[in-house]
């Protein structure tokens, strides 16, 4: 029986970006490469989205060390303060955060963009210049976002570190080299590896529904606002979906505990 | 009354009857329920100007991106210098495409790129080997064409509506095609520009030696460029003639585009 209805436009709109994504491996990955748009795309993807990775990363850092400091206090183990932190940071909240901003942020600039390209007729107009506009705009996109986010974590880690560093000093005094000591010290493969892989998928999934969403624009500036619009919502959804699962496999092999 | 069946070419108004640059023959195309294109025919020859007339969706923009491959027909073949468009591969298609200019109706300049850049794009993707000396030459002769070349480093946003036009005409003729399509060129642009846009039309034509399809509806630049008319009426080819043969017609459908 056919499906109908709002789960009928899910399973076929799932089935799209399925497609979509088997394009990306079929035909983005064959040569010819567009090796010069892909370090543009890294440029502006991951250089440019760094100030605010950085900025939210150093908040987060800072204010979750100020949240949980009462009640580490009030079981009397505040000297473990930066383990909490750290691995907080490290194996779930500085992935996370930074890909729900980095989809807010490269989900929606994708989608408006593409969106923008393809009803102003410049995505046409690259087709006709003897350029295949789904390497050269899809391709890249979604290769320098996969590249990035993972960069954009590590970094973003470092900051919130720094954040939770300077959070421990506003109510007593820890010295740089045992706060990291302490943190470095707590943290094994089993937390590094897990996080920094799923972060790829964070990072294909946002480059993956910005493309899907700005190259399948309707007509219209409307068209252009949902695109973005949609991007962001999906991509946000996608990285929790990615990041329930993630979970779950790390637990299945053990590298929880 | 003149009616479809009835109603061959008036007269064989084509400059000369040498090659066959494009030749459309029997093509279908339609969207969902919406027929666009029932069975149209057209020729055009060496160094003709074609302009095809029509209401607003009739179908003359997807006839053009018909004959590009932006779109596929559903049925029939479109020649391209003999070789049958739809049913080309990806390289083939570019080999052609790399003789086709396309002028689109908003410019669709890319907004993230100066007007250098803009123009240097056709010379760098189509595989066409100039050195970076050519390439500047060319985008400063293209320009020259057009009387913008103090625009070369400016951004699409800074040009108004008939500067546009004139760089995106300038980016079509970058790679000297042999055959341009002009999607409604004069579309939104003031009759001053408009009439200057009809005659950088004519000029490059004459200059370069080019063969051109005119989609439009603004009649004055019909008059002016078209060396044949077609008229496109319900997905077919109604009439096709000189301008001004179809301005004497006394048939109410052809007669409402001259009113």
């Amino acid at each position: 029986m056919a499906l109908t209805g709002k789960a009928g436009e899910f399973f076929d709109e799932t089935g799209r970006i399925a497609r979509f994504a088997g394009r990306f491996f079929t035909m983005g990955l064959k040569p010819r490469y567009e090796i010069r748009e892909l370090l543009t795309q890294c440029f502006i993807i991951g250089y440019k989205s760094l100030p605010l990775i950085g900025l939210t990363g150093f908040i987060m850092g800072l204010v979750l060390t100020i949240q949980l400091r009462p009640s580490l206090t009030a079981y009397g183990v505040e000297s473990e303060l930066p383990v909490m932190v750290g691995i907080a940071i490290v194996r779930e909240i500085g992935p996370v955060i930074t890909a729900l901003i980095f989809a807010g942020k490269i989900g929606s600039s994708i989608g408006a963009e593409l969106g923008s390209m393809k009803v102003t007729e410049q995505i046409d107009a690259m087709e006709v210049s003897g350029t295949n506009p789904f390497k050269y705009l899809v391709a890249t996109r979604i290769a320098a976002s996969t590249l990035m986010l993972p960069v954009l974590t590590i970094l973003g880690d470092a900051i919130s570190m720094y954040g939770a560093y300077i959070g421990v000093n506003i109510r007593s005094v820890t010295s740089f080299h045992l706060f990291f000591s302490q943190i470095f010290n707590s943290l094994s493969f089993g937390d590094l590896a897990p996080a920094v892989i799923k972060t790829f998928f964070f990072g294909f999934a946002v480059g993956l529904i910005g493309c899907f969403k700005g190259y399948n624009s309707s007509k219209g500036t409307r068209g252009v606002g949902s695109s973005a619009n949609s991007a962001v919502v999906l991509s946000s959804v996608l990285i929790f979906i990615i990041d329930f699962l993630a979970v779950q496999l790390t637990d299945i092999l053990g590298l929880n505990y | 009354m003149l009616s479809k069946k009835e109603t061959p070419a008036i007269t064989d108004t084509s400059k000369n009857s040498g090659e066959d640059v494009i030749v459309v023959e029997h093509i279908y195309k339609r969207f969902g329920t919406n027929i666009v294109l029932e069975d149209f025919n057209l020729v055009v020859k060496r160094e003709e100007n074609v302009v095809v007339l029509g209401k607003s969706g009739a179908g003359k923009s997807v006839l053009i991106k018909c004959i590009i491959s932006l779109l596929k027909p559903d049925k029939g073949r479109i020649l391209v210098f003999g070789e049958n468009v739809p049913e080309l591969n990806h390289d083939e298609l570019d080999r052609i495409r790399a003789k086709i200019g396309f002028l689109f109706q908003g410019n669709a300049l890319y907004d993230s790129m100066t007007v250098r850049e803009n123009l240097e794009f056709p010379l760098r993707r189509h595989w066409i080997d100039f050195s970076q000396k050519d390439v500047d030459a060319l985008v400063m002769d293209a320009l020259e064409n057009v009387g913008l070349t103090h625009t070369v480093d400016m951004m699409p946003e800074e040009l108004s509506g008939g500067m546009l036009k004139r760089v995106a005409l300038a980016r079509t003729m970058i790679l000297k095609p042999d055959v341009i399509l002009y999607d409604e060129p004069t579309t939104g642009l003031d009759p001053v520009t408009a009439r200057e846009i009809d005659n950088l039309i004519i000029k490059l034509q004459k200059k370069y030696q080019t063969s051109s399809i005119i989609i439009s509806h603004d009649m004055n630049c019909v008059k002016n460029t078209a060396d044949r008319v077609v008229l496109l009426l319900d997905g077919k080819c109604y009439i096709e003639g000189a301008y001004e043969e179809l301005e004497r017609s006394n048939d109410e459908k052809i007669k409402q585009f001259f009113e």
